[in-house]
C-alpha cells in the first residue's frame, strides 16, 4: 500500500482504517471468554477489508455473546432475545450498501429464535452469522441450552439435562436455500479468522457456527477437543478455507471434503467423534432476498406521485 | 302492502317513482354467488350518480360454508343517500335474497323490520326435496308474521335462457334489476361491467351485459317500487375504496417504501392490496415468518433509515409487544396499523370491536409512552397513515394508527388526496453527523433528539434495548434510567403542545356529551342529529389522538350534566350482579378519560361484533334524556 511507487499518491485511500477504528467499549466478558476471541477476528476482518465503521453494522440478540455490537465501534443493535436475525433482515432489505454481520448465541438462535433461524437461512440475504455456541445460558448464569450435552448440570437440570443436544450444524444444512456454513472454535484463532474472512466475502447469509468456551459454567465441555488436537477434524478443499501453515504441525487429523457436497457435509456434521471445523457447505448461486426486497429503490418522487396518481384512478368515481 | 307477483304473470301496474333521502340495500346469498360484486357495481354507479354511499360487506367466517346455511350468509349492505353517508344505518329497506336460509342469520343480527321490502328466489318452493319445499314455506310464514314484504320471484329461471349457470349469473341480473328500482342509469352499469369483467372474454362481458338488461326488465314487469335518491352535489373527485385499501394507499402516500406482515384478520387485505400495488411505487411487502419477525424486520428497515410499517390485529399486536416496547425505549421510528377484531384471544376475527385501545396504550412491560391516533373515517385512514410517518420520525418512536373491521371493510367515496411531494418519505441522511451531538442529544424541555443512521459517519453507535445514557450506554443507575423515561415521556407532552383541543358536534354545552372514537363517528353524528331535532340537549365529541390525548377535554366535558363515551368493547352493565358499586368495569376510552379528568364520565358499550348503528345510540340517548320516551 504504502510502496515505493513514483505515483503513490494515486494510491492512497480518501480514508485508511486501523484496528482502533472498529474499537468501542472495553469489553466486559470474563477473562478467558472466547467471545474475546472472535471480536478480535471480527476486527481484524473489518480492517481488513477496508470496512467504513459508517456502514457497517452489527446486529444481536440477548445472551453474552449478543454483548458484541457494543465493543465495536460501527453502527450496532442490540436487540430481543432471539430477534437478532429478522432485525438484521430488516436492516438489508433497503440498504444494500449496509454490511451485516449478526452475533447470537445458543440459546438465542437454536431457541428462543429457533424460528427464525430456519427462515433467516432460507431468505439467504447477505450477511454474516456467528452463533457463538457455548452449550449453555451464561447471562443468566448456568441453564440448559438447546446444545447442551446430556448429563450436564445445570440450575435448571441440576441432575443433568436429559435430551439428546440439538446439532446446529446439522441442521442448518437441513434448511432450504443455505448457501454458507461453517463451523470453527475460539482457540484457534488464525482458523477463526480465515473461517470469517470466507464468510464475509460469500455473498449470502454465511452461518458460522463458532464452539466457544464459557470459562465460568462450561470450561469442560470442549476440554477434550483443545488438549488433544487429534480430534479436531480439519476440512480441506481448494474451495475451503484456506488454512494458515501454522496449523500444519498440531491438527494432523484432515479430511478432504468438497463444500459443494452437502451429503458429505451432512454425514460429516453428525459425526461425534470428532469435532470438525471448516467449510461443509458453500453454494454461492443459492437466489437471495436483498435482490427481491430492494426493487423499485431507484424511484424519484416524481415517479412515485405519477404511479400513485395512475393507481388511484383506479378507484376514481 | 304485502304484494304478490306472480312469477310468470303479467306486466305489472306502471310504476310511480317516489323520493327518498335515502336507502338501505342487502344483497345476500350463499358464498360464492357473486352477492358483493353485484353490491360494490351498484354501490359505484350511485356514487357516480352523486349519491352519498356506504358498502359493508357481510362475510361468513368460513371459505366455503355449505349452501342455504344460516351462518354462511355472504352479501353485502349499500346504503345511498342524499348527503354523505357515514355508516351503515340501521334495518335495511330491500333485501334481494337467493335463498330463504341466509336470511335467518342477518335477521339475528337485527338487520331487518317490518316493511322490509323482500325480493326472495322463488325456485325453492318447487325444490325436488320436499324437506327444502318445507323449509321455503316455513320461512316465508316465518318472514310475512314479521311484517316483511315478502316477494316470491322466480329470478333464476328468469336468467336460464342467457347463461347456463344462472346460479353465478344471478348477482349482475340482480344489478338490472335495483338499476331499475333505483332508477340508476343503465349505461353506467354497462361501463360497470365492462370495468368489471376486463380481464374476462368478450362473451363473459356480452353475457353479462345481456343479463343486466333481463334482470331490468324483470323488474319492469314484476316490480312496481321504484325510488329516487336525489344527488349529494358533491362534484369533488372521488375515490371509492374500503378502510383497509385506503390504510395501503395511505401507506403509499407516506412514501413508506416497506411493509412488513404476517396474514391475520382482518388486517390482511390491506396488505393484499399492497401486494397487488407497492412495486409500482417501488415499495416491497415482505410476509415474515412470524407476526415476531413482521415487527423485527420492519423495525430493522427503520433503524437503517427506511421508515417501515407493520399492519396486524389483535393476536398479531399480543405477539408484537416486547418489539413494541424496544421501538419506544431505542426511539426507532414505526407505523403500526392495527385492524381491531373481537378479543380476547382468537376471539371474533371476523367482527368489529374496539377493544385494543388499553393494549396499545399500555400492553407493554415498563413505561412505554408512544403516539396512538384513530382514524374515524375512511378518508382519514389513508390520511392518518401519511401523519403516522411523520410523527414517528419526528417523535422518534413508534405510532400506532388504530382501526376496526368496520372501517377496514367499509366502502365510501372520499375527495381524492392530492398526493404533494412533502408527503413522501425524504431520502435518507447521509451526511455526516455533526461532532458532539450524542445519539440521544435530548432538549431536556421536549425529549426530542436528531437520530443517527447508518452510514451517517461519525454518528456510529450502539442501539440497545437495556437502560442507556445519552451516548447510547447501557446504565442500571438510579439516575440515568429516571432520566431517559422523562425524556421519553416528555415526547408525548411536547406532541400534545402542538395539537388542537377537539371541536364539539352540536352545542358547545347541554345535558349529555357522547364521546367516541374511531368508526363510530358517523353513527354517532347521526343519532346527535335524530334526537337534537327533537329538541334533545346533546352533543358529541371524537377523538382522534389518543396518546397523548388532545388538549381540553376536561374543559370541554365540564360544560355537560352528562359525559358518556360510546364504543364497541366491553364494560359492565350498571345492572349486572354484585353491581353497581366500586367494582365495575368501565368501556376503555372511559377508563383512560376518567383517569385523564377525574370526572365521573360513563360509558355505553357492547361486544356483540357489530358495527355500531345509529339507532342504538339515539335509543341511548333517549333512556338518557327522556325515559319515558325510550
Amino acid at each position: 500500500m504504502f510502496g515505493l511507487k513514483t505515483d503513490w499518491s494515486l494510491d492512497i485511500p480518501s480514508r485508511y482504517f486501523i484496528l482502533d477504528d472498529y474499537l468501542g467499549n472495553e469489553a466486559r466478558w470474563c477473562p478467558g471468554c472466547g467471545d474475546h476471541a472472535v471480536l478480535t477476528a471480527v476486527q481484524r476482518i473489518c480492517r481488513d477489508e477496508q470496512l467504513p465503521p459508517e456502514q457497517t453494522v452489527v446486529v444481536s440478540g440477548i445472551g453474552c455473546s449478543s454483548r458484541f455490537p457494543h465493543y465495536m465501534a460501527t453502527y450496532g443493535f442490540h436487540s430481543l432475545h432471539g430477534r437478532a436475525l429478522p432485525v438484521a433482515c430488516g436492516v438489508k432489505s433497503r440498504r444494500p450498501d449496509l454490511k451485516v454481520f449478526v452475533a447470537t448465541g445458543d440459546g438465542d438462535c437454536c431457541s428462543i429464535g429457533a424460528g427464525h433461524w430456519l427462515h433467516a437461512i432460507r431468505y439467504n440475504m447477505d450477511m454474516v452469522v456467528m452463533m457463538f455456541d457455548n452449550n449453555i445460558y451464561g447471562l443468566t448464569k448456568k441453564q440448559t441450552s438447546p446444545t447442551s450435552k446430556p448429563g450436564l448440570a445445570t440450575n435448571t437440570h441440576p441432575r443433568g439435562s436429559w435430551l439428546p443436544a440439538l446439532n446446529p450444524t446439522a441442521a442448518t444444512l437441513g434448511f432450504t436455500n443455505v448457501s454458507f456454513m461453517a463451523q470453527t472454535v475460539d482457540w484457534m484463532p488464525a482458523h477463526l479468522h480465515a473461517v470469517l474472512q470466507a464468510a464475509y466475502r460469500h455473498r449470502g447469509l454465511s452461518f458460522v457456527r463458532i464452539a466457544q468456551r464459557c470459562p465460568q459454567y462450561t470450561s469442560k465441555v470442549f476440554e477434550e477437543y483443545v488438549n488433544n488436537p487429534d480430534k479436531v477434524l480439519v476440512l480441506e478443499h481448494q474451495n475451503g478455507i484456506k488454512l494458515d501453515p501454522s496449523l500444519d504441525r498440531f491438527y494432523k487429523t484432515r479430511m478432504t471434503h468438497d463444500p459443494a457436497d452437502i451429503v458429505q457435509a451432512t454425514a460429516i456434521a453428525h459425526r461425534e467423534d470428532v469435532l470438525p471445523i471448516g467449510l461443509f457447505f458453500w453454494d454461492p448461486s443459492r437466489p437471495c432476498y436483498d435482490d427481491f426486497t430492494q426493487l423499485g429503490m431507484d424511484m424519484t418522487p416524481e415517479d412515485k406521485i405519477r404511479a400513485l396518481n395512475e393507481e388511484m384512478d383506479r378507484f376514481a368515481v | 302492502m304485502s304484494q304478490h307477483t306472480d312469477p310468470g304473470g303479467s306486466q305489472a301496474s306502471p310504476a310511480t317513482a317516489r323520493t327518498v333521502s335515502e336507502h338501505i340495500v342487502e344483497i345476500v346469498s350463499d358464498s360464492g354467488q357473486g352477492a358483493q360484486k353485484c353490491g360494490q357495481s351498484f354501490s359505484a354507479i350511485s356514487a357516480k350518480m352523486g349519491n352519498g354511499v356506504w358498502t359493508v360487506e357481510i362475510i361468513p367466517a368460513e371459505i366455503k360454508p355449505p349452501a342455504r346455511s344460516r351462518a354462511g350468509a355472504s352479501g353485502i349492505r349499500i346504503r345511498i343517500g342524499d348527503r354523505d353517508i357515514t355508516n351503515m344505518g340501521d334495518e335495511a329497506d330491500l333485501v334481494v335474497a337467493l335463498n330463504e336460509q341466509v336470511l335467518y342469520g342477518r335477521l339475528e343480527q337485527g338487520a331487518y323490520r317490518k316493511g322490509t321490502i323482500l325480493l326472495l328466489e322463488s325456485k325453492w318452493a318447487t325444490d325436488p326435496d320436499p324437506i327444502v319445499r318445507k323449509a321455503y314455506a316455513d320461512a316465508v310464514a316465518q318472514f310475512r308474521d314479521m311484517g316483511m314484504d315478502v316477494r316470491e320471484l322466480a329470478m333464476e329461471a328468469a336468467c336460464l335462457g342467457i347463461t347456463p349457470n344462472p346460479q353465478l349469473g344471478l348477482n349482475m341480473f340482480v344489478l338490472g334489476m335495483l338499476c331499475e328500482i333505483y332508477q340508476r342509469d343503465i349505461e353506467l352499469a354497462r361501463e360497470q361491467i365492462r370495468f368489471t369483467f376486463r380481464k374476462k372474454a368478450v362473451k363473459v362481458v356480452e353475457m353479462n351485459l345481456r343479463l343486466l338488461d333481463a334482470g331490468q326488465s324483470f323488474a319492469q314487469q314484476h316490480l312496481t317500487e321504484r325510488y329516487v335518491v336525489p344527488r349529494w352535489g358533491n362534484d369533488k373527485p372521488l375515490l371509492v375504496m374500503n378502510g383497509n385499501e385506503a390504510m395501503g394507499l395511505g401507506v403509499m402516500c407516506a412514501g413508506m417504501e416497506m411493509i412488513s406482515m404476517y396474514p391475520i384478520t382482518p388486517a390482511t387485505s390491506a396488505s393484499h392490496y399492497l401486494a397487488e400495488v407497492f412495486h409500482q411505487v417501488g415499495g416491497c411487502v415482505h410476509q415474515a415468518e412470524d407476526e415476531i419477525a413482521a415487527i423485527g424486520f420492519a423495525i430493522g428497515s427503520s433503524y437503517a433509515g427506511k421508515t417501515a410499517c407493520t399492519i396486524t390485529s389483535g393476536p398479531g399486536l399480543a405477539l408484537k409487544t416486547e418489539f413494541i416496547g424496544l421501538a419506544v425505549m431505542a426511539e426507532i421510528p414505526l407505523v403500526i396499523g392495527l385492524v381491531q377484531r373481537g378479543g380476547p384471544s382468537t376471539g371474533l376475527p371476523t367482527k368489529v370491536e374496539q377493544g385494543d385501545l388499553l393494549a396499545t396504550l399500555y400492553g407493554a412491560p415498563g413505561d412505554a409512552p408512544k403516539i396512538v391516533i384513530a382514524p374515524a373515517t375512511i378518508e382519514e385512514t389513508c390520511h392518518f397513515m401519511v401523519t403516522a410517518r411523520k410523527l414517528a420520525e419526528a417523535f422518534r418512536g413508534p405510532v400506532f394508527v388504530l382501526t376496526d373491521t368496520n372501517l377496514a371493510t367499509g366502502v365510501q367515496p372520499f375527495p381524492r388526496p392530492n398526493v404533494q411531494v412533502e408527503w413522501l418519505a425524504p431520502p435518507v441522511d447521509q451526511s455526516p453527523w455533526k461532532d458532539g451531538v450524542m445519539p440521544y442529544d435530548w432538549d431536556p424541555e421536549t425529549g426530542l433528539s436528531p437520530r443517527p443512521i447508518p452510514g451517517q459517519a461519525g454518528g456510529e453507535y450502539i442501539l440497545t434495548g437495556l437502560a442507556h445514557t445519552n451516548r447510547s450506554f447501557v446504565a442500571y443507575d438510579p439516575a440515568s434510567n429516571q432520566y431517559a423515561c422523562e425524556m421519553r415521556s416528555r415526547k408525548l407532552a411536547a406532541l400534545q403542545r402542538t395539537l388542537r383541543p377537539p371541536t364539539v358536534y352540536g352545542d358547545e354545552s347541554g345535558e349529555l356529551l357522547l364521546v367516541g372514537w374511531g368508526s363510530t363517528l358517523g353513527s354517532i353524528n347521526e343519532a346527535v342529529d335524530r334526537a337534537r331535532a327533537l329538541g334533545k340537549k346533546v352533543s358529541a365529541l371524537h377523538i382522534r389522538f389518543l396518546s397523548p390525548l388532545e388538549p381540553g377535554i376536561k374543559a370541554i366535558f365540564e360544560r355537560y350534566e352528562q359525559v358518556v363515551t360510546v364504543e364497541i368493547n366491553y364494560s359492565d352493565s350498571i345492572n349486572a350482579p354484585l353491581l353497581p358499586g366500586e367494582p365495575r368495569r368501565y368501556a376503555q376510552l372511559a377508563t383512560v378519560l376518567r383517569a385523564h379528568t377525574l370526572m365521573d364520565v360513563d360509558c355505553f358499550s357492547n361486544v356483540y361484533g357489530q358495527p355500531l348503528r345509529p339507532g342504538q345510540v339515539y335509543d341511548e340517548i333517549l333512556r338518557r334524556l327522556s325515559p319515558q320516551e325510550a
